[in-house]
């Protein structure tokens, strides 16, 4: 028993502010020696989402990285909010992971009580209030997108907790490539295969032009009742195959007499 | 680390409570319970979300009930609190867990998760407070 730290409450649960200094005291010393701290997997990205005649289509690509090394090819950003809500995410990946989870959990609860089928805005609602409450340090930039009673929705969702609706959105380190590629194409109520492709140009755009986004593309398409989650809906990085083989085929007569050559290289 | 923005969120005048772990019954440091005290660790939070998040259900309430009061009238918030304080006093023994359900349904967090529920949950912690020290805290004679 540690007598001489001993607590006096039932503590609480939640985040736990312990080892800040502490952590704060390793990363000097670490940065003193010269070294850097090992980096949160972010996921670089490019996740956009646009509204169509019928309902939304988002999409995301597929790569996560660590710093400068991939970390994951194939991550799914479209994630599951409510049967028809989902929502891509960018920054560190934990973040949006447990971001998205919490707000689905509580999304179903609320649903459960009030006996409807869940609001864009209410999902809405409560991811703003959890990162402003937060003020920025769970790094999860969102989009939300999905169709309720009061039809199609789109949502962006910052960081410190700003949120835009908007009939078009790009988030993600690719955002602007794939931005210019909606200002370029976009125009109000088109059909869903126009769409589609729109979306799927602009992840291209992210991918092909900006270092964090890679892999395939994914795809959400969301109407009134059904969800088509398409993974992957492109592959456009596929890797490469080997074009030769350096074994030798079986049956090659073996070499048993060894030559040796004596090189003199001057140092 | 940055500290100079933490200083922003020291009150000059109004003692710092809830950052002062070392202070015992008496006020002055009580190393025999609580370890030794350094002045950097008592004066400035390790993180800026530390002050925002140890207070949040307190200003989330505050913020409630004086909403409630402008509506409702001065009853509305009263009575409630009264409600409050009679769930609050349903626990257990100060070292065990309680389900503090009534306090939760009153609230309305029965049907909302968020952190407090994934991260850190007191039922699996790997550690158990003193069951005498936590008696004697609670019954004041400590």
């Amino acid at each position: 028993i540690m007598a001489t730290v001993s607590v006096c409450q039932y503590h609480r649960g939640g985040f736990s502010f312990e080892n800040c200094k502490r952590n704060a005291l390793l990363e000097a010393d670490i940065n003193k020696l010269g070294f850097s701290s090992p980096a949160a997997r972010k996921t670089g990205t490019t996740i956009c989402g646009v509204v169509y005649k019928d309902g939304v289509v988002l999409g995301a690509d597929t790569r996560a990285t660590e710093g400068m090394v991939v970390a994951d090819k194939n991550c799914s950003k479209i994630h599951y909010i409510s049967p028809n809500v989902y929502c891509c995410g960018a920054g560190t990946a934990a973040d949006t992971e447990m971001t998205t989870q919490i707000i689905s959990s509580n999304l179903e609860l609320h649903s459960l009580s009030t006996g409807r089928l869940p609001r864009v805005a209410t999902a809405n609602r409560m991811l703003k209030q959890m990162l402003f409450r937060y003020q920025g340090y769970i790094g999860a930039a969102l989009v939300l997108g999905g169709v309720d009673s009061t039809g199609p929705q789109l949502y962006s969702i910052y960081p410190h907790g700003s949120t835009d609706k908007l009939p078009y959105v790009t988030m993600g380190s690719g955002s602007l490539a794939a931005m210019a590629v909606f200002e370029d194409r976009y125009r109000p109520n088109m059909e869903e295969e126009e769409a589609k492709r729109l979306v799927r140009d602009a992840i291209a755009a992210g991918i092909f032009n900006d270092l964090g986004s890679g892999s395939n593309i994914d795809l959400c398409v969301i109407t009134k009742g059904k969800v088509d989650y398409l993974r992957p809906h492109d592959v456009a990085n596929k890797k490469g195959v080997r074009t030769g083989n350096y074994r030798y085929k079986h049956g090659t007569t073996d070499d048993t007499t060894h030559h040796t050559l004596t090189c003199f290289f001057p140092l | 680390m940055n500290t100079r923005g933490l200083r922003s969120q020291l009150k000059d005048s109004v003692p710092v409570t809830g950052l002062c772990p070392q202070a015992g019954s008496y006020g002055v440091q009580d190393s025999l319970r609580r370890g030794f005290s350094s002045v950097k660790n008592e004066l400035l939070p390790s993180h800026p979300l530390e002050l925002s998040e140890k207070n949040f259900q307190l200003n989330q309430d505050k913020m409630n009930f004086n909403t409630l009061r402008n509506i409702q009238g001065l009853h509305a918030p009263l009575k409630l609190q009264m409600e409050y304080r009679a769930a609050r006093q349903i626990q257990r023994l100060p070292f065990l867990p309680s389900s503090n359900l009534a306090l939760d349904t009153l609230r309305g967090s029965d049907d909302s998760i968020g952190f407090e529920d994934i991260l850190n949950d007191p039922v699996q912690s790997e550690m158990m407070g003193d069951p005498h020290i936590m008696t004697e805290y609670k019954l004041g004679v400590l």
